[in-house]
Parts: C-alpha cells; structure tokens; sequence
C-alpha cells in the first residue's frame, strides 16, 4: 500500500509546454535560418546540416547506449537533434564533412553525456564544439563563402565534393566575414568607414553576407527568437540584457571614437548575435534559475562580446562570451535566490512587526 | 643552467617546507584528537558492534583515521551518514543507499524459556521479565541490532518491521525512473 | 537589497493559472435532497491535534448534536452525532487518506427520525461575552473548513489573547473544481457576515476583511449585498491564480503583510479563517448546532451529475458518488480535496469528514499521468512557486538523499501547494519530493530522539553492569578475606591445640 500512494497535483497544465514540445518549437524556430543559409550557401550547407544532425543522433545513440538507457526512447526528447542544428548552424557552411562530425561529436560526447545527459552539462554543447573547432582547426573554421544563390552555385554532386575534398580554389570563391575584416583592418592600421568600405546595413540584416551557416539572417533569428518569447518557450531577460548591454557599449564607445568601434548596427548584425542571444545564452541547462541571475547572465554574456570584439584575438567573441558565463552560472545561482516568503533574502525569519 | 637552479630551488623548498611541517607537527599537536570526540557524539552510541568494531570508541576512531567507510554504521542509517560526511568533509553519494526498513524483536511467547539469556545481552535494557519468565520486549527501546536474536536457544525471539499507523504514515520516495 | 526586489511583485508571487473546471458545479444550488444514509462512519480524529475520546458505548442511543467523543488536550475537537440512532460499533476503520490506514470510528446506524437534542436558545448571539463565543465554537467542534483543520476556538482564543486588529476571512477557493465555497457564499452569505461577526466578537477584532477570487463575481456581489450595513467588515476581490486560497498568499496581497517565517499570523495581529468556517460559527452560536454536516462539492468527468451536496459527517464518499451517478469504470482516480493538494483515494467505501470539501472522479483524460523526463532545468518551477523556493534544486537533493542540503535550500517553507510539479514540462513529482522529504526529516527527528535515549539507556546498563562487576569484585575479596581469616583463625586454633596438647605434654 505504501508505494502506491500517488502524490497531487493530480491535472496537469494544458497549455504549458512539454519538454519536447520545448525542443520542437526551438527546432522549428531555427528552421527559417537554416533554409535561409542553405538558399545562400547551397547544396553543402544541406549536406553540412544532415552529416551534423545524423552525426549528433548517432553519438547520443551510442552514449545512450554504454549509459544502459534505451537510445530510442531518450532520443525522442529532441534534444540531441537540436544539438546537431545548432552545431551545423555554427560552421562555415563550405566546411568539410569532418568537421561537421567532430562537432557533433563534442557538443554531444563531451558536451552532454560525459556529464551525465540532458539537464546535467555546464557548458552549453553546441558553443563548446565550435569554440573548440575555432581553436583546433582555425583554417577550416574561417573559411568563409560568398554567399550566392543556390541555383547559381554548385550543382548537387559538386557539392558533394566539395564536402568531402574541400573547394579546389577557396581564395576565389570565400572572404572574410564583416567582423574578420574589421580586425584585420585594424591590424594594418586602417580605420573604420574605411575598411566598411562596400558594408550594406540592410544586406546584413537580411544576411546577405559571409559568415556560418545559419548565423547571417539577424531579421529571421530575431523573429523567431521572438516567436519562442511569445511561445513561452523563453523568457525576454536574457536576450534584453545581451542585446541591451552591447548596444548600450557600441554605442557609447562609437560616440567617443568611430574610428576604432564598431556602431551598434554592425555588432547587432553580424556574427551570430542573434542567434546567441535567442537561442544559445537561453538555453536552460546553462544559464542561471532566477529572472535576476538571467539579466546578470545576459549582461556579463554582452559585456564579454564586447569586449572580446573590440580588443581581444578573435574577431567574434560569442562562443567565448557564452562558455565563460555558462562557467559563472553556477556562481550566479548561489548568490542570486528568491526570496523566501517570511525571510529574509539572508533567510532569516521576518522581524515581528515589520511590514515590507 | 636554468635547470639545475630551478631544481635547485625546488629542492630548497621542499626541504623547508617539509622541516616547517615536521616543525608544526611537533608543537602544535593536539592531545586526544576532538574529531573521535566529535565522531562520537554523533555515533548512536549503544555499542551494538554491528560495524565490526567492538564499540562506537573504536569505530569513531577508526572513522576519524580515515580507515573505516561513513556507512559502517546500520541504526545510523543515511542521517548518519549525511553528517559523518559533512563532518569529516567528504563528498558521499547516498543516491543509492535507502535506509533499512527499522525493525523490533518480539518474543513469541509459545517458545520462550525464561532463559534470561537475551536480556543479558540486551545492550539498552529493552529485555524484561524475570528468571523461568516469559520475557517481553520494549518496543520503544528496542534498537534492532539482533544481539538477543543470535543468543536465543529456542529461536522465540524474532525480527519485525514496526507496524505503520496513521500517525507516523509518510509519503514514500517517488519512484525515480529520470 | 531594495534593488533585488525589483523583478518581484511585491504582492503576487509565483503561483498557476490552473484550468478551473468550476462551471459545471457553481451554477446549480447546494443540493439539501441526499438521502439519509443508514450509517455513518464517524472517525474520532477529523482534526489537527489530539484524537478526541469516545464517551458512547456499543448500543447506545444518540440523538442528533449529541457530543460522541469530547476533545483532549488544549489542541483538539469534540465530535458530534449527525443524527439520532445507535450506536453499532466502536473500530478501526479505514480512513480517508492515501494510505487508506484504519483510524478509529464510531460507527452509527441512523433511525430516520433525526431527533436533535435540546440545546438552549440564545437570546440575543451579538451580546455575548467573547470568551462565551469562543467557549461555543469549541463545544460545537468547528474547525478549519478551508483544509488544515485547525481548531478554530483554538485560534479565537489566540486572537482574543493576542491584540488583534485584522480577521481575515478567506473565501478564495482557488482549488480548480471545487465551487463548495463559492455556492455558500452566494446561497448563504448572511449566515457568514452573521458568523464574521460573531468571530470579531469573539476575539475583539474591529475589522474583517473577506477576500473572494475574482473568478466568483455572483459570490461577491451576494457577499457585498449582505455585508452592507457593517462598516466592520469589508469584501474584496482578488485575482484568481492558484494558490490565492493558501492564506499567507491572500494576506500579502491584500494588506503587503507577510508572516515571519517561524511565526503565526497573530504575531502580526491578523487572524485568518476559511468562509465555511464562519458559516460554521453561525450555525454553532446562533443556533447552536454542531458541526455534523457540511457542503462538499462531487465533481470529475466521470461523475453524472456533478453538484454541491449538503451532507452529514460520516456519509461513506461510495454513497455520495452513487447519489451524483459517477462511473466507477470510468474513473481513473479518486480524489479527496481539490486536484492540486488533494489527495488520492485507494478505496472510496471511507466517510466524508469535516476536512472533506470536495470529491473527484476523474478519468483517465482529466489526469496527469505522463512519463518522468530528466530535468531541463527550465526554471518555470522557479517562477512558479509562491514561496520563493527553488524546487529543481530541492529535488536535485532530495533524489540522492541529501535531505539536509535540502532542508538548507528552504524545504521546510514548502507548503506542498504543487505549483511546481503542475508546471514541470519534464512532469518531474516536485512535490511529492518535498512531501517525501519532510516525512522522511521527521522520522530522522524521532531516530535522532531514539538515539540519545537509546544512548541513555546504553551508558546506565554499563554504569550498573560496572556496579555490579565492582559490587562482584569486592565481594569476592570479601569472601576471600573471611576465608583467608578463617583459614588464620584455624591455624591459629590448631596451633594453639597443639600447643595446649605440647604443654600437657
């Protein structure tokens, strides 16, 4: 009798979201960015997205697997899926097929499950494969291609080779990105309307330009990221204060020197800002509990973008900015709980007599 | 060069430290150390012997050594465990131990002697009746620790789970399967 | 520390927008048609403190309002007879609990007649003395009807000692489903501001405040209606969003207030009762009728006719759902109480009692019976809670024992509302963790009391056994002394013989 006693609430919520209802509506939210990308980028951006995804679900299978779980039943949750878009959304689209199952294979065997699965990774596994790629293989990891549509650019089997030889002649058909070729500008002493030169505003914003895979549509990222935001799926804190930090800083620094900072329209719309800002730093798993630890967590993401743009080594600091807050969020959930009802925020007992 | 200065260096601070250490060790001793102490006072102090020490002494010396595991104590149960782990600042994992089900000895009085044999090993006192007597338990003082089980010529005195009422009914764990 | 704040309503925290399910029932009125059953099953326990003692016998005759069992203790209520009959029995007898445990019964079988005893009329309620009111209401055996079963002459003489400047009159209901309290106050409302008043009386409050979730309008206008004329008492609205109806909750929202957290809501001079219970309070001074019956709302998808029915203590739940044409194939589960913190039944042959103020029969499409996903860490249990607790890292400590890190992370502020659990998108039992817990902290209690007096009893038996073996040692030597001394005296005696035997010689 004892171990049949079944504790209430006996209904469950109707209209609040499923964890794999959750997954669902992310992945569905990335997929006007991914279609955008491969209409860009053509047919290796396809192949890149396949390779990452299946790569993705085959690790998670296998690590279910040596784990004793059963891999079919886990990886219905979605979640090994969305690791793989995000991973695949994250390379250089022209990127070899290699590079693409490395990536899957650390987002989700060293990112994930060495941890102990969903729920339990401190780091968010999608910026943990490409911040480790960048390093790794910093040749591949910058090779950036023009974007171009997808019916003038290879056909189905160039592609394919493509993806697995490389482009015969990359110099021809690949640059660097916007936030590339400012540093590089910087390095032989240009300054900034200069070497913006030929920079369209509306063309980065519609993500017309070089750059990762599903990183370059800043207007799609954001309407969907809005999308999840009206879906419940995430809450407004972290983006706000990620977007609201940078813009804040480029705007203050542009003011006192436009020769040497970027405008806030540039950092807003280049390297995978927006996806970053509505998709990576709100992810659960890594970020911090409370609505004030996320606004802290957004800020500190904002201010590190910042910061790594304008004076560090790489040109774009997101994934950087994102594993190092991801390292300070348990820190964040220390210090930052609610209240509880009757103490104290130091939870003390309420003094009698004291009305807050 | 650089090398055998550095070596050199290294050495000269591992010979200072060590002498410091053997310094400390020496004039800063503690007599009687207060982590047994403390131990101790934690232990449930009955002197079942159920660890395989002769007593809770030996065991919380044996725990404050380092050579005895937290868990080596049944009627402590994982409370115990918990606190001997903060005490001595281990991390433990208790995920997988439950506390055992407790239970009582109840003498069946069909089979009792009087032999007067368990409530001499009785370690609280639980045991009474009197010579020739069928003996009773006391439910209440009752530890469980089967000393009077194992001395019972007549196999009269027996393990029980305590019975739930009402009063003392609690939730049970939720069957994790996530 | 203001800045912290910020992001928190200083009001209105955390809490659901549950589904209410309540139209169905709060449009028909309280149903007064339930057949007399033919016994009642009368458990002596139906309220938080001691058990109260039976003082009837196996064949007794009772009438209606007679006193069965009277209360022990400062913290304890009597029960009554719900109507005239013999009594048949005294057992143990399955309670209405998710255990299902035997809990002792008085047993009625009823003659039909409902004779009620002869109480003595009031001449004019309003002019008693306070401690006469108190004195009735605990006679009458009225306790918390809102759940907790507190005694509420308990908590009147508690206000009464107390400077008490505010009665708070919870009429939130904010349980989906249940309407028991909804129909009452619009059926009854004059009776509860009678019974508002009576409680100001009794404990000299000089301000009431009635506080109906907004989702009841008829309730509020009928409460307003009946309330005008007393400047006294005051009814106000308050947004419906479980848990409105936990009385910490309606309390900060209504007056900014909150109850130190080891402390009672007189501490502050605010006194807080359910509206069922002020109606109860009428019926025990005014006309000076025990608490035998109450209203109890059978509602479900597998119930016929769901509707508020007025019936009398120790009806067996079987009968009730009989009488509303509930579909025992159909339902899933049995739920005494609201869905949210009520609990469910394993048999439903077990009476109504005074804590009973709604009974589900839910099918298998109204409950929630999904498959536990890992935790995400999504944080909705963090926004949803109303204390202010973070309940996936409660349970994250809890899953592997851990219960005082738990403890350190404010289990013991749990009031076991279940928000968490009804938002969990991985439908971990959050609750049913921190249920576990407390139960399992409380059984560490009583194991930390066993232990010292086990370690009493242990460190006697070794003093008396090193008494005994002293006592044993000494008489040992003692023996051996008169033995030695003896053996001297002995010799001595031969010596001396044979000197004697020497000098004859």
């Amino acid at each position: 009798m004892n171990n049949t006693a079944i504790s209430g609430p006996h209904i469950a919520a109707s209209n609040s979201n499923s964890t794999n209802q959750i997954m669902r509506k992310v992945i569905l939210a990335l997929l006007p960015a991914t279609g955008f990308g491969i209409v860009i980028f053509g047919w290796p951006a396809l192949y890149l997205c396949l390779i990452s995804v299946g790569s993705a679900l085959a690790f998670e299978a296998v690590c279910l697997q040596c784990r004793g779980l059963k891999p079919g039943h886990y990886l219905a949750d979605g979640s090994a899926l969305l690791t793989g878009l995000l991973v695949a959304l994250s390379l250089p689209a022209w990127a070899p097929w290699w590079i693409a199952i490395l990536g899957s294979a650390i987002a989700i065997v060293l990112g994930k499950q060495v941890y102990g699965g969903l729920g339990q990774n401190p780091f968010n596994p999608a910026m943990l494969a490409r911040v480790a790629l960048l390093i790794s293989f910093p040749v591949e990891m910058t090779t950036w291609v023009n974007p171009g549509l997808i019916l003038l650019g290879p056909g189905p089997i160039d592609s394919l080779a493509i993806i697995i030889s490389g482009v015969a002649n990359p110099d021809a058909v690949s640059g660097a990105t916007t936030l590339g070729s400012v540093k590089t500008g910087f390095s032989l002493n240009q300054t900034l309307p200069g070497i913006l030169y030929d920079y369209s505003g509306w063309l980065a914003l519609l993500g017309w330009e070089r750059g990762s895979l599903g990183e370059t549509s800043s207007l799609l990222l954001l309407a969907s990221g809005l999308w999840l935001w009206r879906q419940g799926v995430i809450q407004w804190y972290t983006p706000a204060a990620l977007l609201g930090t940078l813009s804040v800083l480029a705007l203050l620094s542009h003011w006192i020197d436009p020769q040497h900072f970027l405008s806030v329209w540039v950092h807003l719309n280049s390297g995978a800002l927006m996806l970053v800002a509505f998709f990576i730093a709100t992810d659960y798993v890594t970020s911090p509990n409370t609505r004030l630890g996320q606004l802290i967590f957004g800020a500190g993401c904002g201010l590190l973008i910042f910061v790594i743009r304008s004076w560090g080594g790489y040109p774009e600091g997101t994934g950087f900015a994102i594993l190092l807050m991801n390292a300070l969020t348990p820190v964040i959930d220390h210090y930052i709980k609610p209240r509880i009802y009757g103490r104290y925020r130091n939870g003390k007992p309420l003094d009698l007599g004291q009305t807050e | 060069m650089y090398i055998f200065s550095a070596i050199l260096i290294l050495t000269a601070m591992g010979w200072l430290f060590g002498l410091s250490l053997g310094i400390a060790s020496k004039y800063l001793k503690v007599e009687n150390d207060p982590l047994v102490e403390r131990i101790e006072a934690l232990m449930p102090g009955s002197q079942c012997g159920q660890c395989g020490f002769p007593g809770c002494r030996p065991a919380a010396e044996a725990l404050a050594s380092g050579s005895a595991p937290v868990n080596l104590c049944p009627p402590g149960g994982n409370l115990l465990i918990e606190q001997l782990a903060n005490l001595l600042g281990m991390a433990v994992d208790l995920s997988q131990s439950e506390d055992e089900e407790p239970l009582v000895a109840r003498v069946s009085e069909a089979t009792c002697t009087g032999c007067t044999r368990c409530f001499k090993v009785c370690p609280t006192d639980a045991i009474v009746g009197a010579p020739k007597q069928i003996h009773a338990v006391v439910a209440d003082a009752c530890i469980g620790c089967k000393k009077c089980v194992a001395v019972c010529p007549t196999e009269c005195l027996q393990m029980h789970p305590v019975s739930v009422t009402l009063r003392d009914w609690r939730w049970p764990k939720p069957l994790a399967n996530a | 520390m203001k800045m912290l704040s910020v992001l928190e309503h200083p009001r209105l925290r955390g809490g659901v927008h549950a589904e209410e399910h309540k139209t169905a029932t709060a449009t028909l009125p309280i149903n007064l048609q339930f057949p007399l059953p033919k016994k009642l099953y009368i458990p002596v326990q139906q309220h938080v403190g001691k058990p109260a003692e039976p003082l009837v016998k196996v064949g007794e005759q009772v009438l209606k309002g007679q006193l069965l069992a009277y209360s022990q203790g400062t913290i304890s209520a009597p029960i009554h007879a719900p109507s005239s009959g013999t009594i048949i029995d005294v057992l143990d007898y399955p309670a209405p609990h998710p255990s299902a445990l035997p809990i002792r019964t008085i047993i009625l079988e009823t003659d039909g007649r409902e004779q009620w005893i002869k109480t003595p009329a009031v001449a004019d309620p309003f002019q008693l003395d306070a401690e006469e009111i108190c004195l009735r209401v605990g006679a009458a055996g009225v306790v918390g009807l809102g759940g907790a079963v507190f005694p509420s002459a308990v908590k009147l003489n508690l206000g009464r000692k107390n400077s008490i400047h505010t009665l708070l009159i919870n009429g939130g209901e904010c349980e989906p489903y249940l309407t028991c309290d909804d129909r009452l106050m619009q059926e009854r409302s004059e009776q509860i501001i009678s019974g508002v008043r009576l409680m100001l009386r009794g404990m000299h409050g000089n301000r009431a405040i009635i506080g109906i979730e907004d989702n009841k309008p008829a309730a509020f206008a009928a409460m307003q209606t009946a309330s005008q004329g007393f400047a006294e008492i005051e009814v106000v609205q308050v947004p419906a969003r479980y848990p409105m109806g936990w009385d910490r909750q309606m309390l900060r929202y209504l007056t900014g207030w909150e109850i130190p957290a080891d402390g009672r809501a007189t501490d502050i001079g605010v006194v807080i009762h359910n509206v069922a219970t002020a109606y109860a309070v009428y019926k025990a001074v005014i006309l000076g009728q025990p608490l035998i019956s109450r209203v109890v709302t059978v509602a479900g998808s597998a119930v016929g006719k769901p509707q508020n029915i007025e019936v009398l203590i120790g009806t067996l739940i079987s009968e009730l759902l009989d009488f509303c044409q509930a579909d025992s194939q159909q339902t899933a589960r049995l739920i005494i109480g609201g869905p949210m913190m009520g609990d469910a039944l394993p048999l439903s042959e077990v009476p109504v009692v005074k804590a009973c103020n709604g009974i589900l029969a839910l099918s298998h499409q109204d409950i929630a019976e999904p498959e536990v996903q890992p935790c995400i860490r999504c944080s909705q249990c963090v926004e949803a809670c109303p204390v202010g607790l973070l309940p996936l890292e409660m349970a994250s400590r809890i899953r592997v024992n851990q219960l005082e890190a738990a403890v350190d992370l404010g289990l013991k502020d749990c009031i076991n509302c279940g928000s968490c659990s009804y938002v969990c998108p991985s439908n971990i039992p959050l609750v049913h963790y921190f249920k576990f817990a407390s139960g399992e902290l409380f059984k560490r209690q009583r194991q930390a009391h066993k232990a010292e007096q086990t370690k009493r009893l242990a460190e006697d038996r070794q003093q008396r056994m090193a008494r005994i073996r002293q006592e044993a040692d000494l008489e040992a030597q003692r023996t051996m002394e008169a033995r030695a001394a003896r053996a001297r005296e002995l010799e001595a005696a031969t010596a001396t013989a044979a000197n004697s035997a020497h000098e004859v010689n």
